[in-house]
């Protein structure tokens, strides 16, 4: 599972406010290269949020981000920065571990790279 | 009919590691699968910019709809409730991220930050019950409700389905209806049985669109009245429309206080309402 998802991930059991982000446990994490757009990754800039991102990439070992995301027009000439968050948010990936509810501590075990987010009958 | 895999088990147990695997070694249901999600995609008419975009494949099996999306330069997210099949797509290591989920539970998914949803030959799964805390409707209700906030504005969701019947095809198109979606249903070659396919296109916002018709075999234009309709592309849902609640009114009519009550809800709402006068409300005089 990529940060990509995890930024997008919440947490579903019924009655939950505090759904976003979940918590990040990692076991183990591995990277994988892939072709840099950054047109992509412009069009999600907006669409991420930053400091779910910075936590999520801290627990898995990577803490190049910066703390706040820099503006939309000042992006485009900063290569370093795109690299950065393209690393981050689409080439590390959460091969085992777990993703936990911030408010019930409902742990969601990530298997071989794909979590299970499936709930319990007793959470719908 | 026997042959449905709906009827035979729930989806987590009828595709177990066997089937998973026959399923994406048969190069028919491969190249059915491309096929439609190739179709799929289509309808999804994504803005032509070279920009990749953020979809959703929903009921992602093995991953084949979602290498279709990768070859068209896309990135994906793929949602499946078999580990079998999830198991084999890793194997197959598939450029996608997947997700074991349940789509009837609701996709927990932030709001607005899909930009656009394919599930191929999967939404008929909703229809049954497989457990007994399962309720189609409220299933659906979820489903359809999670899917319109998690998207955003103006993008478009394209369902392949094979509803068993009408009432079920009706079922699928009310609830995504009452979920807030605009759209209709697409057919192509609703003449054949063999390969007439249905594509529910469904869009989020209010964005003006037409949906394109379905693929038609040339020579089949007969006067057929009752297939008019899904030669256009949609089908008639009929008597849509509630029977209206009867309006209680007395002789005096509704009186001056409703009227003003009535303007008052209206100008909050921000529409256009005149102003409120000694005029207002005011009864004719018998010689009008």
């Amino acid at each position: 599972m990529r940060l990509i998802v995890h930024n997008m991930l919440t947490c579903n059991i019924k009655g939950v406010i505090n759904k976003f982000p979940l918590r990040i446990e990692a076991e183990k994490v591995i990277k994988k290269e892939v072709d840099f757009n950054p047109d992509f990754l412009r069009h999600m800039l907006a669409k991420i949020e930053w400091k779910a991102l910075v936590d999520g990439a801290r627990s898995m070992g990577y803490t190049e981000l910066p703390d706040h995301a820099p503006d939309t027009e000042r992006v485009e000439s900063d290569e370093s920065f795109l690299k950065k968050f393209h690393h981050a948010l689409l080439e590390l990936h959460l091969e085992e571990g777990s993703l936990v509810c911030q408010e019930t501590g409902r742990k969601f075990p990530v298997d071989k790279g794909v979590p299970n987010m499936v709930l319990r009958e007793d959470e719908v | 009919m026997s042959s449905r895999p709906e009827f035979l088990a729930p989806p987590e147990i009828f595709y177990d590691d066997s089937e998973a695997r026959k399923y994406t070694s048969s190069s028919r249901i491969v190249e059915i699968q491309a096929r439609l999600s190739e179709r799929a995609l289509e309808l999804l008419a994504l803005p032509e910019d070279d920009v990749p975009r953020f979809l959703l494949d929903i009921g992602c099996g093995s991953g084949l709809s979602g290498e279709t999306i990768s070859e068209n330069g896309h990135q994906w997210i793929g949602l499946d409730i078999s580990a079998s099949m999830l198991n084999v797509a890793v194997e197959r290591e598939v450029e996608g991220d997947l997700l074991l989920g349940d789509m009837g539970q609701g996709l927990g998914i932030r709001p607005g930050v899909i930009d656009g949803a394919i599930s191929i030959s999967a939404v008929q799964w909703l229809c049954n019950a497989d457990k007994s805390s399962h309720e189609p409707r409220l299933r659906l209700k979820a489903f359809f409700g999670s899917l319109y906030r998690c998207l955003s504005r103006g993008a478009r969701a394209v369902f392949q389905v094979y509803p068993e019947s009408i009432a079920q095809r009706e079922l699928i198109l009310r609830h995504a209806l009452q979920a807030g979606f605009g759209g209709g249903l697409v057919v192509d070659y609703p003449h054949s049985t063999k390969k007439r396919k249905e594509f529910l296109v469904l869009t989020c916002g209010s964005v003006p669109t037409s949906i394109n018709d379905g693929h038609k075999e040339s020579g089949s234009d007969d006067d057929d009245d009752d297939s008019e309709d899904e030669e256009n592309g949609m089908v008639c849902v009929s008597d849509r429309n509630r029977p209206r609640k009867k309006q209680r009114t007395n002789k005096k009519g509704k009186g001056r206080e409703w009227v003003l009550r009535k303007k008052e809800q209206s100008r909050r709402k921000g529409n256009d309402v005149p102003a409120d006068s000694k005029y207002t409300a005011r009864k004719r005089k018998s010689r009008f």
